[in-house]
């Protein structure tokens, strides 16, 4: 063995190391940077080590929404997937009334995140929202303004609106990948329709699914405009979710040091998540 | 088991186009109980269509499908007792084998007994027995496809069994040794099983007899000695052996037909075919194989250059210029082949006479 060995790939990486540097790991470390020090002006800081961490762990207000969030998600993830996947499995596989569907399950999507509060805003409003009005007219006492349990109602409501499709189109587009030589051969085994759900579908969409569990989990769990215009976070604290907290310490009361540890964690709290839905989902796949 | 018939079938997939374009042209077939089959064609030629018809994976446009005298026509694929083999092995990836195999018997409600002996049984026949409780997804092609045959095999109640190129995805080493396992337990069943390929190799391997495919329909179904030796269309000649049948376009003449100023002799048979047809698409066919090749004149044999040679190491394969037709001559390994020009002859009894495309036949005493 005799290569000669030469270093000039390393040349060839560097691109990407800057434009990873600059994207994500410089303003990263400044974060870092802020949650470990005490800054008053540009030469006046102290290092204060965990002490901004400890303060937000111990935050009672934060660690309610923190579990708020986890809430959220939750009913978000066992709403979106199942209600995505049924109606994947009831859309048209063929001809034109699967393009309409496609379109009109692909609107939602289009619509911008403020508009979508907005939308919701008004039409849950027991005056002049048809949503509120209606309901307010079959007796139900409903506000999400003033009601919680309303407005955790209206929230999640919208979410569903909002993202359901997305987890629709995955599935459907994992459904069409499966070639008609699996439910011809279930046919043949006399497989019920349960079964070919269970066998062959769901296993199939998989790996789709897996990218809809995630994507709708980091969604969720860093959900912003909407609550924000629909509700305001209120009433009280009832949908003040972490990315409202953040802001309101970030850019509201200017607390650089607390808002730089509480980015911190709610990023490795995404990432455990995240990391924790892959390895179950993946798990068992090479045995 | 049983014997399928298919009459007067024929198929269209769009009957309501003015002029209907059918993959499946009018036939009638029989599938013998208990015999292996091949069906072999080219791609496109409909034998994908006809095997989904037989499975009832497809309702045909016309006509019948029998199972042992009794239609079947209405009858979906899973009341119909076949099994089906697919081109791309069809697993249920999240099962272990034994509970792909045992998929089928649960779904009859068979009892835990039977279902550990059933598998057990054919388990051993496919060599899977070790792999029995490995997951599907994790196994290589050749196994997955044991697997899916299986799941046709724990069946009793099986009275056909129908492949569609099983082999297609199968490495070319393993082909033979699963090819091998199909005539086995063909033998060891005795259950009927129709395969469809457009390898003849695959086909002649497999099948008793081969039915072959073109344009939608069965041109002949015989032997795979007697699609050799007479093949009863011009494609058959064309199609099986490698290379097909060399065919001269040929006319009328005083004792038989004539190719240029060379003329061939034909028996009284023939002779009495042609004379009550008044077609003029003649042609006389022979196999590479049968083409005499000589370095001299000698008696009867017509001069020809030698064009090229291919050496395929068993064999070699003369390409000759006759009169401006190219003719294809296979030689045994040790046969000298002459440079320049060659003389080649054409025996009597190898000689085939068509008529519109299809035979013309010899007579009892050539058969």
């Amino acid at each position: 063995m005799n290569k000669s060995r030469s270093n000039k790939a390393w040349f060839l990486v560097l691109p990407v190391v800057l434009l990873v540097a600059f994207s994500a790991v410089v303003p990263l470390m400044t974060v870092v940077n802020y949650s470990i020090q005490d800054i008053f002006d540009v030469n006046t800081r102290i290092y204060v080590g965990t002490e901004w961490y400890r303060e937000i762990l111990s935050d009672p207000r934060l660690q309610d929404s923190l579990v708020r969030q986890f809430i959220f998600s939750g009913a978000v993830l066992l709403i979106e997937i199942p209600l995505g996947i049924a109606v994947a499995l009831m859309m048209p596989k063929t001809g034109n009334w699967s393009v309409v569907t496609l379109l009109v399950l692909a609107l939602p999507l289009l619509v911008p995140l403020n508009v979508v509060g907005t939308i919701w805003q008004i039409f849950g409003r027991a005056d002049i929202g048809l949503f509120g009005w209606a309901l307010n007219e079959m007796g139900m006492n409903y506000n999400y303004a003033a009601n919680p349990m309303d407005a955790w109602f209206t929230v999640l409501l919208m979410d569903v609106w909002h993202w359901t499709s997305l987890v629709a189109l995955l599935a459907y587009s994992g459904l069409r990948a499966i070639p008609d030589a699996y439910y011809q051969a279930a046919s043949i085994d006399r497989a019920s329709s349960w079964a070919v759900f269970r066998y062959i579908q769901l296993p199939k969409l998989k790996s789709v699914l897996l990218i809809g569990v995630l994507l709708r989990f980091m969604d969720s769990f860093m959900i912003y405009t909407e609550p924000f215009v629909l509700t305001g976070g209120g009433p009280g604290n009832s949908t003040t979710f972490l990315s409202q907290a953040l802001t309101k310490m970030a850019v509201g009361q200017f607390d650089i040091g607390p808002a730089g540890a509480f980015s911190i964690i709610y990023f490795l709290i995404i990432l455990l998540v995240s990391w924790l839905f892959y390895t179950a989902m993946t798990h068992g796949d090479s045995k | 088991m049983a014997e399928i018939h298919l009459k007067s079938l024929a198929h269209s997939y769009d009957r309501t186009a003015a002029e209907p374009e059918y993959a499946i042209r009018e036939m009638n077939h029989v599938w013998q109980d208990g015999g292996a089959f091949a069906l072999l064609g080219p791609s496109g030629c409909g034998k994908s269509t006809l095997l989904n018809i037989i499975s009832g994976l497809l309702e045909p446009s016309d006509g019948d499908v029998l199972f042992d005298g009794v239609r079947v026509n209405d009858i979906p694929p899973q009341d119909r007792n076949i099994a089906q083999v697919f081109q791309f092995p069809v697993v249920y990836d999240t099962m272990s084998v034994f509970d792909n195999l045992a998929f089928p018997l649960r779904n009859m409600g068979a009892s835990d007994a039977k279902i550990q002996s059933k598998v057990g049984e054919i388990a051993a026949i496919l060599e899977l027995t070790d792999v029995l409780k490995k997951k599907a997804a994790n196994l290589t092609a050749d196994e997955k496809q044991k697997v899916s045959m299986g799941r046709g095999l724990v069946r009793d109640d099986v009275s056909a069994i129908l492949f569609d190129e099983p082999l297609t995805v199968i490495d070319p080493q393993l082909k033979w040794k699963l090819r091998r396992k199909l005539k086995q337990i063909h033998e060891q069943f005795n259950t009927t099983m129709v395969y469809v390929t457009h390898d003849q190799l695959e086909a002649s391997t497999f099948a008793d007899k081969i039915a072959l495919m073109y344009e939608g329909q069965v041109v002949q179904f015989g032997t795979p000695r007697e699609l050799f030796e007479k093949p009863n269309h011009t494609f058959v000649g064309y199609f099986i052996g490698s290379p097909g049948m060399n065919f001269l376009e040929v006319k009328r003449c005083e004792e038989g037909v004539c190719f240029g100023e060379k003329i061939f002799t034909l028996n009284e048979q023939e002779l009495k075919a042609l004379e009550k047809c008044d077609s003029d698409n003649l042609k006389i066919g022979i196999r590479p194989e049968f083409i005499h090749v000589w370095d001299k004149p000698n008696g009867e044999a017509y001069k020809a250059e030698v064009e090229f040679v291919e050496d395929l190491g068993t064999y070699k394969i003369v390409s000759l210029n006759l009169d401006g037709l190219l003719i294809k001559a296979r030689l045994q390994e040790d046969q000298p082949v002459p440079e320049g020009n060659a003389f080649i002859s054409f025996p009597d009894q190898w000689l085939m006479l068509y008529v519109d495309e299809f035979l013309v036949s010899k007579g009892e005493n050539n058969e």
